[in-house]
C-alpha cells in the first residue's frame, strides 16, 4: 500500500485519502443513515394516500338520514325536493350521526336562504322555478307558505308556455292563437326534463304550411285560413323566411 | 406579517426562514425522493385505465346548474378550504355571451344575493354558470413538472399532493392549464380538488356531488359498465375542456358551449 502512495507526489497522494475518506462517508450516510421511506418515492406517496384516506369525513351522505328521520325522509321522496341531499340545506351532519343529542344540523330559516336557489337569475336554465325576493311576499318566511320537504308551485305549469312564455304571449295575439303547440312541434317527454339536449322539432318543408295555407290544403278546420298558390308564392323560400310562425302577419 | 415568508428579500430574517425552510425538507426526504425518482424505471401512470381496478371520471351536466353555490360551500366545509373568497377547490363561473360576440367570465362568489347585472341587459344572447375544478388529467402536466415528486397519481385516476414533501415552489400552481390550484395559505403547500379522496375511498360521494340540488355533478367509476358516471357518458354529447393540451382530462362535460374550451 505504502509503495502505491510513493508513486505518487506528496500532497497528491494527501488528496487520495482525503477524496476515498468521503467517498465512504457519502456512501455510508446514503446507504445507511437515510431511511428508506426518505429515498423511495413510493413510500411517500402511499404514505401520502394513507393520511389522504384517514381525513375526517364532514358530510354523511344522503342514505345516513333516513335511518332516523324517516317520516321527512319519505315525505321528501315524492317532492319536487326528491333529488336535494338532506345535508344541501342543513349543512355537514356528521357529528350529528355520531352524537344525535349534542350536535344539530343548521335548520335555515331566514329568508335569504332559499333565494340562493330561487332567485331569479337570467343564467339559470329555462324552466327551474325561480321568483323575484324583493317582490315575492316580502318579510315573510318560505316555510309560511311552502314545506320546504315537499314544496309545490302555487299552480302547475302550463305546457309550454312556463318557460317559453314570451313565445306564448306573442301567439296569444295573433291569428295563430287557436292552434296548440303540438299542432307544429313534436315535443319529446325528455324535452322537459333536458330542455337543451332534447328539442323539440320544428316543420322543415313548405309543404307543412301549405296543409292548411295551400290552395288544395287538405285541413278542413282551416277552410277560413288564407289561401295561397304554393307553386307560385315565394317559390324560393320556405314560409318562416317571410313570417314569423307565432305571428304570422299578412297585407291585407 | 408579510403575507410570504419570502418577503422579506435579503433580509436576516428572510435568509433565515428559507434555511429553514430548506432544511426541514431536506430532513422530510422529500427531495432526495424527488430526485431518486427518476432512477426506477417507474411505469408511466394515467397511460390506459387499468382493468379491474378504480378509474374515477367525474360528470358535469352544464345545462342543470344553477349556480347557487353550494357545492362551493359543501367544498370549503368538507376540505378545510380557507373561507376567503379567492381560495377554490371547485369554483362556478358565470359565462355571458354577448350580441356583439364578446364573452365575458366571472367567478361567482358563495353566498351572495344573485347579480341583477344580467336582468335587463338587451345586449346579453346567453348566459349560464359552468362549474370547474381539478381535471385529475390522466396525463397530469403537474406531476410532471413537481421537482420533489410531492404531485402524484393514485392507482385510481386522482391526483394527490403530498403535504408532506411539498416545498410550496408554486410549480404545479403555473403548470396547470386549468387553474385548479391554489397555495394554501396555512399550510404554505399546493392544494387542489382530490375528488374527496378520503371520502370516496369509503365509498361516499364528493361533497359537491352530494349536496348539487340538481344533479348537475356526476362522479363514479369510469370501469364499471353500470355506474351513473358510465350512463352519463353515454347519454350526453361529451366534452372536455381543453382538449387540445392533451392531459386527457377525466372531468366530462356535457351540454358544454363551444365557447367554453
Amino acid at each position: 500500500m505504502g509503495k502505491f502512495f510513493e508513486r505518487f507526489p506528496d500532497p497528491l497522494a494527501r488528496l487520495i485519502v482525503v477524496f476515498l475518506a468521503m467517498l465512504v462517508v457519502g456512501l455510508f450516510v446514503v446507504i445507511v443513515l437515510i431511511p428508506k421511506p426518505m429515498k423511495d418515492v413510493q413510500m411517500q406517496w402511499a404514505d401520502a394516500v394513507k393520511r389522504e384516506q384517514a381525513r375526517p369525513v364532514k358530510y354523511a351522505g344522503f342514505r345516513s338520514c333516513g335511518e332516523c328521520h324517516d317520516a321527512l325522509y319519505e315525505t321528501k321522496k315524492t317532492g319536487y325536493h326528491r333529488d336535494l341531499s338532506c345535508e344541501t340545506c342543513h349543512g355537514p351532519a356528521k357529528g350529528h350521526t355520531e352524537d344525535p343529542d349534542n350536535v344539530k344540523p343548521v335548520i335555515p330559516v331566514e329568508r335569504a336562504f332559499c333565494p340562493q336557489c330561487h332567485a331569479y337569475d337570467p343564467s339559470r336554465p329555462r324552466g327551474f322555478p325561480m321568483i323575484n325576493p324583493v317582490v315575492h311576499n316580502p318579510l315573510k318566511s318560505c316555510a309560511s307558505c311552502h314545506n320546504p320537504h315537499d314544496p309545490k308551485p302555487p299552480t302547475t305549469p302550463r305546457e309550454c308556455s312556463a318557460c317559453h312564455g314570451e313565445i306564448a304571449r306573442t301567439k296569444a295575439v295573433s291569428h295563430h292563437v287557436q292552434l296548440e303547440c303540438t299542432t307544429c312541434h313534436k315535443t319529446p317527454q325528455q324535452h322537459k326534463v333536458s330542455p337543451r339536449a332534447v328539442k323539440p322539432t320544428k316543420p322543415q318543408t313548405r309543404e307543412f304550411c301549405g296543409k292548411c295555407h295551400g290552395k288544395e290544403g287538405k285541413d278542413r278546420m282551416a277552410k277560413n285560413a288564407p289561401k295561397i298558390d304554393l307553386a307560385e308564392h315565394g317559390e324560393k323560400y320556405v314560409c318562416w323566411q317571410c313570417h314569423y310562425p307565432h305571428s304570422p302577419e299578412v297585407e291585407q | 406579517m408579510p403575507l410570504s415568508p419570502f418577503a422579506g428579500g435579503g433580509t436576516v430574517n428572510g435568509r433565515r426562514t428559507f434555511l429553514r425552510g430548506f432544511f426541514s425538507v431536506l430532513l422530510s426526504g422529500g427531495a432526495i425522493g424527488g430526485i431518486l425518482k427518476i432512477l426506477p424505471s417507474k411505469a408511466d401512470a394515467g397511460e390506459a385505465p387499468p382493468k379491474g381496478q378504480n378509474w374515477y371520471g367525474f360528470g358535469v351536466s352544464v345545462d342543470k346548474c344553477i349556480g347557487c353555490a353550494r357545492c362551493m360551500e359543501a367544498c370549503k366545509s368538507e376540505n378545510n378550504v380557507p373561507r376567503e373568497p379567492f381560495f377554490f377547490r371547485t369554483w362556478v363561473e358565470r359565462y355571458i355571451l354577448r350580441k356583439n360576440g364578446t364573452t365575458t367570465v366571472k367567478a361567482i362568489a358563495p353566498n351572495v344575493e344573485p347579480s341583477p347585472e344580467t336582468a335587463s341587459d338587451k345586449s346579453i344572447l346567453r348566459s349560464f354558470f359552468v362549474p370547474k375544478l381539478c381535471n385529475q388529467c390522466a396525463s397530469p402536466p403537474c406531476v410532471q413538472v413537481c421537482p420533489v415528486g410531492a404531485t402524484f397519481q393514485t392507482k385510481d385516476g386522482v391526483v394527490l399532493v403530498n403535504e408532506n414533501t411539498c416545498i410550496g415552489c408554486r410549480y404545479c400552481i403555473q403548470a396547470c392549464p386549468y387553474g385548479a390550484r391554489y397555495l394554501h395559505p396555512g399550510t404554505r403547500t399546493a392544494d387542489k380538488c382530490t375528488f374527496c379522496y378520503h371520502r370516496i375511498s369509503h365509498g361516499l360521494l364528493p361533497a359537491c356531488v352530494e349536496v348539487c340540488p340538481t344533479q348537475a355533478r356526476v362522479f363514479g367509476d369510469l370501469n364499471a359498465a353500470a355506474s351513473p358516471m358510465s350512463r352519463f357518458l353515454r347519454m350526453n354529447k361529451i366534452h372536455v375542456l381543453k382538449p387540445g393540451l392533451n392531459t386527457e382530462p377525466k372531468v366530462y362535460y356535457a351540454s358544454l358551449d363551444g365557447e367554453v374550451r
